[in-house]
């Protein structure tokens, strides 16, 4: 029978839309595009060396060789993923917290950091009925807001960065805070804030905490940068140890993505910290119907890797300094941007750029000039005036300064 | 402060019916024990199989200077889209060389059929989608969670143990225009049994006279009979004779790459425009749950399908797997038949695929797993690659126990 003939006369998507390029990943496809030898990509957040070359860690590639020369096979992971990983990295961000001994948190190993959030999301969607909305800080990454409404869950922004000064408006953010519902759901960014590069100061996070157990609010961290912000994985993990240890209920999305450049692996950890271990159990259970539906099982070589440099002593010393090394080159640019824009005249305070901290700087560009940018100079970021330090190295960073003076002049 | 139980309200949740199985299987200590549950290989000696191909694969990858760790786009990695693209419809297709099947990178069979799952309700909101009686049970789950009305059409005959196709037939005829039609491309799980050609021609007819949308689930291309270009034979025909249609295509059995979860879903569209708009829908839905899928199973993939040499060398370890396979069903019929197993067993020989439908009744199934050790789902799905040369006396016995101690109705 043929049915070349009955082949549709109308097509079953034709009313498919184009869909709106992603305003971060389609910053990259631009800078791809363009031939010009000048370009610069400070867009999207991967760690470049100084020849602007991803770079795999040490520690992952001997991991990555001991891996490969090892017993292990391509099996599924149970739902909940790996679960040396998984103790590992629940190890990596609560360290002390009596919760760990207490074996009361639930930990399931995700699709890096949106994927842990997603589980996340869905799981207070489901779960947390005196609340439909999370709280997000005004600016975040665009992502958290339309991985909430995929989630069923409605988001509103609380008082953050300020624009005046740019830095952080904390009495703005304690005052919103004060006046939403108790027992709102609060999306916090443990450290490295994305896309401004403004953080609490740890005794910042002190009040903030008093505030939280005074309105019983639910502590919702993204931690994407552990290690990676300041170079030291204790400092960085300040805040969610804080809320743990003085006895609130915390959920945690960890990404592997930066501190270890597993960032194609989609490696990542989503933790509920519990009221005990039978809580933990239940709450476990229910995680793991969340994940079947979307994905059965999570993938295993990151998990493989993370594992085998957290547990390997030798390993783990030379991650902790390819960490800090990530962390001290983007220090680094900081200042010489800020040492370029002086040295091309420019009598702006740029000091917030080097106050502010992990992968991300907002510059106070406005995206008029972030466009300019982009035209004549080819320079890409983002258009809310976000750039990636990472972007930067010693051969390309007065070539930005000079056009960043010239745009914002 | 005291702190509320946030998820003190939480419940135990049931067990996932076959993760569920290999769960109790690992707990079990019994010296006989048997797992005819999980849907992985296993090789004569009860071990996970690991292809030579993939071996090299990956000591190609690690050797590479080239490689690095990167974020994929969303759409994940080209070369591997192309590659699976080619071995699914195969080389000379048309819808491919004219750029119209818009394809996506995906997390295995669960994740592809997830993305389109909630591709068609946000694109195309289908009036149903039919999945057949019995199926895999995730797809009910993953099709329900997107939000779709899901309803069945008969499958499965349990008198004669074969297709019942003339309720198969019915029920189509009887779908509302527009709906989605899910097909198992081969090896249908948990029955094993498939449509001959005819009846798939029928199958064909009504679905093209009724303008439903197939969606194919491809699992176990090369697995089931151990010839690539066989097993993909249906989704070729429509594709070929004008079908715009979905397939979810997943590597985990026919490279053995479970755990990392590789697979792809391709949209067959009308023309190269649609396919592009289709494409960047799909790419939405993926962004807000993952971003973009992981790399280390694509590079495998990819690797092995670019060389002919290797791709060669793949085909032979999986007809060999697949060999196996077909070698227990005859063995296991050869034992049923030799201990006089009341019934017709034939059916565990015209079966095909990594399952059984066994036929088995729940009270048989429960005593295979209380009385024998012998793991299996309760709707009598059994899984030969579980069987080996060492176990197949075994479990003979325990049918012809289990049949002759609970009478079947």
């Amino acid at each position: 029978m043929l049915f070349r003939s009955l082949r549709r006369a109308v097509s079953f998507w034709k009313d498919v839309p184009q869909g709106p390029p992603d305003p971060i990943l389609g910053i990259s496809e631009a800078f791809k595009r363009d031939t010009d030898p000048k370009k610069v990509n400070l867009g999207v957040g991967a760690y470049r060396d100084d020849n602007s070359k991803p770079w795999i860690l040490p520690s992952v590639k001997k991991a990555e060789d001991a891996i490969y020369n090892g017993k292990g096979d391509h099996e599924y992971l149970p739902i909940e993923g790996f679960d040396a990983f998984n103790t590992s990295a629940v190890k990596l961000a609560y360290a002390d917290c009596p919760a760990v001994a207490d074996k009361r948190i639930a930990a399931c190993q995700s699709l890096s950091g949106t994927g842990a959030l997603r589980l996340g999301m869905a799981f207070l969607k489901r779960f947390y009925p005196k609340s439909n909305t999370v709280l997000v800080p005004n600016p975040t990454w665009g992502n958290h807001k339309t991985i909430a409404k995929d989630s069923g869950l409605d988001w509103k922004e609380y008082t953050y960065y300020n624009p005046a000064n740019y830095g952080l408006n904390f009495n703005g953010l304690v005052g919103d805070l004060e006046k939403a519902p108790d027992g709102s759901i609060v999306l916090l960014h443990a450290c490295a804030h994305n896309p401004t590069g403004v953080d609490l100061t740890h005794a910042e996070w002190d009040q903030l905490y008093d505030l939280f157990a005074k309105k019983n609010h639910v502590p919702f961290f993204d931690m994407a940068y552990q290690g990676f912000a300041s170079g030291n994985t204790d400092h960085d993990a300040y805040a969610p140890r804080k809320f743990v240890k003085g006895g609130k209920s915390i959920l945690l999305c960890q990404s592997f993505a930066k501190n270890f450049g597993l960032y194609g692996e989609r490696i990542g950890c989503f933790s509920i910290v519990c009221d005990d271990a039978a809580e933990k159990d239940r709450v476990m259970s229910q995680v793991k119907i969340l994940a079947r539906p979307m994905y059965s099982n999570p993938p295993i070589y990151g998990a493989k890797v993370v594992s085998t440099v957290l547990n390997t002593p030798d390993f783990n010393k030379q991650w902790l300094a390819d960490v800090k090394t990530m962390a001290d080159r983007i220090i680094n640019m900081r200042a010489a941007l800020v040492d370029g824009l002086k040295t091309c005249g420019s009598t702006r305070d740029w000091s917030h750029i080097t106050k502010q901290i992990g992968m991300f700087a907002f510059t106070g560009l406005k995206a008029d000039q972030c466009q300019r940018l982009a035209k004549e100079f080819h320079i890409y970021m983002t258009m809310d005036g976000r750039i990636s330090l990472a972007g930067l190295n010693s051969k390309n960073v007065n070539y930005v300064a000079e056009a960043i003076f010239k745009v914002s002049n | 402060m005291e702190d509320l139980n946030v998820f003190g309200h939480i419940k135990l949740a049931p067990p996932d019916p076959i993760l569920g199985t290999a769960e109790a299987f690992k707990k079990d200590t019994h010296a006989d024990k048997v797992n005819l549950g999980v849907g992985a290989y296993r090789t004569d000696e009860a071990k996970p199989y690991i292809f030579k191909a993939v071996k090299e694969a990956e000591k190609r990858i690690l050797a590479d200077p080239t490689l690095n760790k990167e974020y994929l786009p969303m759409r994940g990695l080209d070369s591997f889209n192309s590659l699976a693209r080619e071995l699914l419809l195969g080389k000379g297709c048309a819808a491919i060389a004219e750029n119209r099947v818009a394809t996506i990178q995906c997390i295995s069979g669960t994740g592809s059929l997830r993305v389109g799952a909630e591709f068609l309700k946000v694109n195309v909101n289908p009036p149903a989608v039919y999945v057949s009686s019995p199926t895999w049970g995730n797809h009910l789950t993953i099709f329900k969670k997107a939000g779709c009305i899901v309803r069945e059409y008969p499958y499965w005959k349990p008198e004669t143990r074969g297709i019942d196709i003339e309720g198969m037939l019915n029920t189509l005829s009887s779908a509302p225009i527009g709906a989605v039609i899910l097909l198992h491309v081969c090896a249908h799980n948990p029955t094993g049994v498939d449509p001959t050609p005819q009846q798939w021609d029928q199958i064909q007819n009504v679905i093209t006279q009724k303008r439903l949308i197939p969606y194919f689930d491809s699992a176990y291309q090369g697995f089931a009979s151990g010839d690539l270009e066989r097993d993909a034979y249906v989704v070729r025909k429509f594709v070929n004779e004008g079908s715009q249609c979905l397939v979810s295509q997943s590597f985990a059995k026919n490279m053995g790459l479970y755990g990392e979860r590789i697979g792809a879903l391709h949209i067959i569209c009308r023309n190269k425009v649609t396919a592009e708009h289709v494409l960047s829908q799909a790419e939405i839905v993926v962004r807000q749950m993952y971003s973009n899928p992981p790399l280390h199973g694509a590079l495998i993939a990819s690797v092995i399908l670019a060389d002919p040499a290797l791709t060669q060398s793949w085909k032979v370890e999986l007809k060999a797997i697949s060999e196996r396979i077909i070698q227990m069903r005859v063995r296991l019929l050869e034992e049923l038949i030799k201990l006089k197993v009341p019934g017709d067993w034939t059916h565990i020989t015209s079966q095909i695929g990594m399952f059984s439908y066994t036929g088995l009744t729940s009270q048989q199934c429960e005593n295979m797993i209380n009385k024998w050790h012998c793991y299996m789902l309760k709707n009598g799905r059994i899984s030969m690659s579980g069987i080996n040369t060492k176990n197949v006396a075994y479990v003979a016995r325990a049918i012809k126990h289990s049949v002759d101690h609970s009478p079947k109705l």
